[in-house]
């Protein structure tokens, strides 16, 4: 699993990569109340934004920390939002991409350092 | 001064705690050149009474609706409002309490709005209404844009039903946000003609009913046809006691419903403050503009209310937020809940039907004078005439015989070529000699 | 993901108990109240209508097809059961008629029910807005006054009285700024707006079709200088700043903003929401304002009624004043007049923002407010708010922090929640704990320049005794958080109507309107 400095997770099977945010940043959160996902067949740039995680004194715009096609989006979160406070990185992940470029997701920051960087916050 | 509790001891005393020498002190952040060395060039203060008899002479010279036949409508409509209502919504608890965003302690409010949207969404015939918007033209523009949001298109299809003042509000406020109204020829039963202009970048066509003009449709094909070309159907509502008697909007189809609500429980107040009416579809709830209330539970497990999604919104959305509407119609959406608690379904249907009787009883009066010729045939309470003159000679001259006779639809629209028609409405609050003395008026007025 | 300081704050209860049977009907003579849809009102009615209208005259044959198929399913009330019921209600609001209110940027001040009773006037509030024009002149003179009155309050030279709120009158403000760079064919795509700025503000500039960009704000709580000129590139429209700030402070380069501004083209929109603070004292034209919206219910105490109506005229410069919308009021020999239509003279209006000629309830409250003041009351309005707000600053500074210690506040003043920091109490608790005390929380976690803001604005209309009770209440409290009592917090309060509610559960799960 990798991180962004935007706390949000990335995990890599084959060619598909799936997406959520970080333990740290659904505590931030607070409770979640809603998350808006993109439809199937979206193609996203690094940086583009990718869906919409809402508490409720706030809503933070999650963007993607690669590029590629979204192929499936966590559909179970809309019944269920509050799955992304309690698992947000396995059962309340996001979206699925198929992945345009691997070098992208090496790029990002292992567990290590990650736990370092939410240090220095 | 009456309003300002602070004697010059207390002044002196507090300056003393600060540690300020005087007031000015507590100005130095504003620039010397900004600052007037005395008070600007008005009167100086005035009693309650100097006020009154100054506020009250200009009051003296307009000529209130009640002091003689009237049948003014065309968006704003004089009906009786009981005095429980007026009497209830000075109550200080509801006249100076500020918006609720402390549920504990305003849950007087919060339960209001929850009613309030509950009879707004039974009125429209929808499942969600928001707790209020500025007036019926503002929640008319709110819902263009938002059609834009829902289907990301930008273009408007506006009825030629629809009261100009909306088109123009419409026009002004969603052409800058990128949205694009295109409005169709005036005319009295026009609502159909949307169908027409619908095209694939269509995001909504707005269809009124009763329109300016009076005129009652049935809006279901209009909806099919915009469904089927992937558009939404607006429909506005200006005089919110038909609701009562004719088809919902949202047994039609409609998407969203607009409606003014000012003549449930509010006054004809010169234009304002009225109150919007805003209801949709369920799936559409999150794109809505305004607050809303919903229930929930507190820490012992009660039932109570509180302000919800407000991550729509722009106190919390900012630059992204569906509408900058902060301040909305609170306490005027209070007296339209009081008034409509009193009705209930039943007595707001009787209400419709009383001033469907009136409207029919008008009706028929003014078919009679040779040169009149009634232009609405489908109609609730107002109607459209064309006389022989300009309808604004013909309103001007009554209003110096005392009667108030209606609008002329120049006054909306003078472009439209329609300057001999004459808007005219009837309501529980006309009667029989009301009647009778416009008619005899227009017969004289007209007759060369 | 933006992490945002002090929104991950709680919004459910720490636990939720299940409902207590209720033994009785209320508590103390505090009355429990269920809804009008559960009070059994299904066939009653609380309006007789005449026998005629009961009778056979009603026929809407002439409408078939057209009617409702299925009868509309909404309770009425007898009068008894309606007074009862929402008179049980308005006894769980807080009021301004009950204590100080201390919303900060909020201007909850007194309410005269002179205004009320003036509103009331048939002349005023049984006038029909499209009557013809010969038979309102007293509404439009009136509507005179009210621009008079603010044009020379703000020493600005025109006025739109249509817009019915301050972001109405925002949206106003940047559409006329729009206009006017279209009209030199110089349209532009941005608008600068600080970071502490109101969020109507970037909603507003979102809406009229502008990006918005942040101005950075300095450690002293005042706009960066700097950072502003480095952002004012030639495709900037407008630059929105409130003026006393959020954070109860006035820009005190507030003309040198203005100058900067104008240099490159763009135009000074000032956010009059606390206008209150400088009334009388200070004229937003001579700062080099091009546009500023005026909230009648906040300075000139309009009142807030749950949440509106309000009304929000917009002052013009020069240079903004043909684009104002449409109607325009005139005075000629004949007496006054409206300008309707967005042709001929009026060309260059931006047009229409609502139906009719703006809040004329709202207008005569306030001008009843302004002429019972004049001008010498107005100026004295401005002191004792200003007065008040730091006589609150100065009383809680020992124990609260401010977050601008140094010079004098404005008309209202920030803490934040460093003094808290540690001792398991947030904001949102103290606040809370206010209520068992028996006063409404300040504005909270507002500006967001801040952690855990706490925004106080007493208004000039609070006594010395009031704000000391108040003052006192606070002090006590603190002393309390203090000595650790953290119970008394945490589940605060306890002595409202409600304990807290539970706002997850409300926003996971909507339920907007009653069903059966």
């Amino acid at each position: 699993m990798r991180f962004t400095k935007d706390h949000e997770w990335v995990e890599l099977a084959g060619d598909t990569a799936t997406i959520g945010i970080t333990v740290y940043a659904a505590e931030q959160l607070g409770d979640v109340v809603f998350v808006e996902l993109p439809a199937a067949g979206k193609a996203v740039k690094p940086g583009d934004a990718l869906a919409v995680v809402e508490s409720v004194k706030a809503a933070s715009d999650v963007f993607a920390p690669i590029g590629g096609e979204v192929t499936a989006a966590n559909d179970a979160l809309s019944g269920a939002p509050q799955t992304v406070n309690e698992a947000p990185e396995a059962a309340g992940w996001f979206v699925k991409l198929k992945v345009a470029d691997a070098a992208e997701v090496d790029a990002l920051m292992d567990r290590a350092a990650y736990d370092a960087f939410l240090k220095t916050l | 001064m009456r309003y300002l509790p602070l004697t010059d001891a207390d002044r002196a005393d507090m300056l003393a705690v600060i540690g300020a020498a005087d007031i000015d002190a507590l100005f130095v952040d504003v620039p010397k050149a900004a600052r007037l060395d005395g008070p600007v060039d008005l009167p100086g203060h005035a009693g309650e009474l100097a006020v009154e008899r100054a506020l009250g002479a200009l009051a003296g010279q307009n000529r209130a609706a009640g002091a003689g036949p009237f049948f003014c409508g065309a968006g704003a409509y004089r009906h009786h409002v009981p005095a429980s209502v007026d009497h209830l919504i000075q109550r200080s608890e509801f006249l100076t309490s500020y918006t609720p965003y402390q549920p504990e302690i305003s849950q007087g409010t919060l339960q209001v709005l929850f009613e309030f949207q509950t009879q707004v969404a039974a009125l429209m015939g929808l499942p969600v209404a928001n707790a209020s918007m500025y007036d019926g033209s503002t929640a008319c523009a709110e819902a263009v844009m938002m059609a834009a949001r829902v289907t990301g298109r930008r273009k408007a299809v506006l009825s030629g039903g629809l009261h100009p003042h909306y088109a123009q509000t419409a026009h002004t406020l969603a052409h800058s946000a990128g949205v694009e109204t295109r409005r169709l020829g005036a005319a009295v039963d026009a609502e159909r003609a949307v169908v027409e202009a619908i095209d694939e970048g269509t995001a909504c066509v707005v269809v009124q009913t009763p329109n300016v003009f009076g005129t009652v449709t049935d809006v279901t094909a209009i909806a099919e046809a915009a469904h089927a070309a992937g558009a939404l159907i607006i429909v506005v509502a200006a005089e919110a006691v038909s609701l009562g008697l004719l088809k919902s909007p949202g047994e039609m189809g409609a998407d969203i419903a607009v409606a003014e609500g000012q003549s449930i429980g509010n006054g004809l107040n010169f234009g304002g403050p009225y109150v919007g009416l805003f209801a949709c579809r369920e799936a559409l709830t999150r794109q809505m503009p305004g607050r809303l209330c919903g229930e929930t539970v507190d820490a012992e497990g009660r039932r109570g209310f509180v302000l919800t999604l407000s991550t729509r919104e722009q106190h919390i959305r900012r630059d992204k937020a569906t509408s900058n509407i902060c301040t909305n119609s609170g306490l005027c959406a209070l007296a339209f809940s009081i008034h409509m608690s009193l009705l209930g379904g039943a007595g707001l249907r009787a209400l419709a039907e009383e001033n469907h009787a009136q409207a029919r009883a008008l009706h028929a009066a003014l078919a009679a004078p040779p040169g009149v010729e009634i232009l609405t045939h489908r109609y609730f309470n107002e109607f459209a005439l064309r006389l022989p003159r300009p309808a604004a000679e013909v309103v001007e001259s009554l209003a110096a015989k005392g009667i108030l006779a209606g609008v002329p639809f120049s006054r909306l629209d003078p472009e439209a070529g329609l300057g001999d028609v004459l808007l005219v409405c009837a309501t529980e609050m006309t009667t029989a000699e009301d009647i009778a003395a416009l008619a005899s008026a227009l017969k004289a007025e007209i007759t060369p | 993901m933006n992490a945002v300081p002090g929104v991950g704050r709680p919004t459910r209860p720490d636990a939720v108990a299940s409902p207590a049977a209720p033994a009785h009907p209320g508590k103390g003579l505090a009355q429990d109240e269920p809804l009008i849809f559960e009070l059994g009102g299904w066939d009653k009615t609380g309006v007789d209508f005449s026998a005629k209208a009961r009778g056979g005259d009603r026929d809407s044959s002439d409408l078939e097809g057209l009617t409702r198929a299925v009868p509309l399913r909404l309770p009425g009330l007898s009068e008894p059961e309606t007074l009862r019921h929402y008179v049980r209600l308005s006894q769980k609001n807080h009021a301004i008629d009950l204590a100080l209110y201390p919303l900060g940027s909020c201007t909850m001040k007194h309410n005269p029910r002179m205004g009320e009773k003036l509103a009331r006037l048939a002349g005023f509030a049984d006038i029909h807005p499209l009557q013809p024009i010969s038979t309102v002149q007293g509404a439009l003179a009136l509507m005179g006054q009210l621009a008079h009155w603010l044009k020379t309050l703000t020493g600005m030279p025109a006025i739109a009285l249509s817009p019915k709120a301050g972001a109405h009158g925002e949206l106003c403000g940047l559409l006329a700024i729009r206009a006017a760079h279209e009209a030199r064919g110089d349209a532009r795509k941005t608008v600068l707006v600080p970071t502490s700025a109101h969020g109507t503000n970037p909603a507003t500039a979102a809406l009229a079709g502008y990006q918005v960009a942040q101005i950075a704000q300095t450690a002293d709580g005042h706009v960066d200088l700097a950072d502003l000129a480095g952002k004012l590139h030639p495709d900037v429209a407008a630059v929105m700043v409130t003026n006393p700030n959020t954070c109860g402070l006035f820009e005190r380069d507030v003309i040198e903003i203005a100058r900067l501004t104008h240099e490159a083209g763009a135009y000074f929109y000032c956010d009059g929401a606390n206008f209150n603070a400088i009334v009388g004292r200070v004229r937003p034209g001579d700062l080099g304002v091009d546009a500023m919206h005026i909230n009648l219910h906040k300075t000139f105490s309009t009142p807030h009624g749950g949440g509106g109506p309000g009304a929000g005229p917009v002052v013009l410069s020069a240079a903004l004043a043909p684009y104002a919308p449409i109607p325009w009021l005139t005075q000629g020999e004949a007496g006054f007049d409206l300008t309707e239509e967005a042709t001929g003279g009026a060309k260059s209006s931006v047009g229409r923002m609502c139906a009719f000629h703006g809040q004329m309830g709202m207008f005569v409250r306030a001008l009843a407010y302004m002429k019972s003041h004049g001008s010498d009351g107005l100026l004295r309005v401005a002191e004792d708010a200003v007065l008040n707000a730091n006589y609150v600053k100065a009383r809680l500074s020992g124990v609260m922090t401010a977050s601008y210690p140094d010079g004098p506040c404005m008309h209202e003043v920030l803490f934040d929640d460093r003094w808290l920091e540690g001792t398991g109490v947030s904001t949102l608790d103290f606040a809370k704990a206010m209520i068992d005390a028996g006063f409404h929380p300040m504005t909270m976690y507002f500006p967001l320049v801040v952690r855990g803001a706490m925004l106080i604005e007493p208004t000039e209309t609070e006594s010395r005794r009031e704000l000391d009770r108040f003052c006192d209440t606070l002090l006590d409290l603190a002393a309390a958080v203090r000595a650790r009592d953290v119970e008394r917090f945490k589940g605060a309060p306890f002595h409202a109507p409600l304990r807290r509610l539970d706002e997850t559960l409300a926003a996971r799960k909507p339920r907007l309107a009653w069903t059966l």
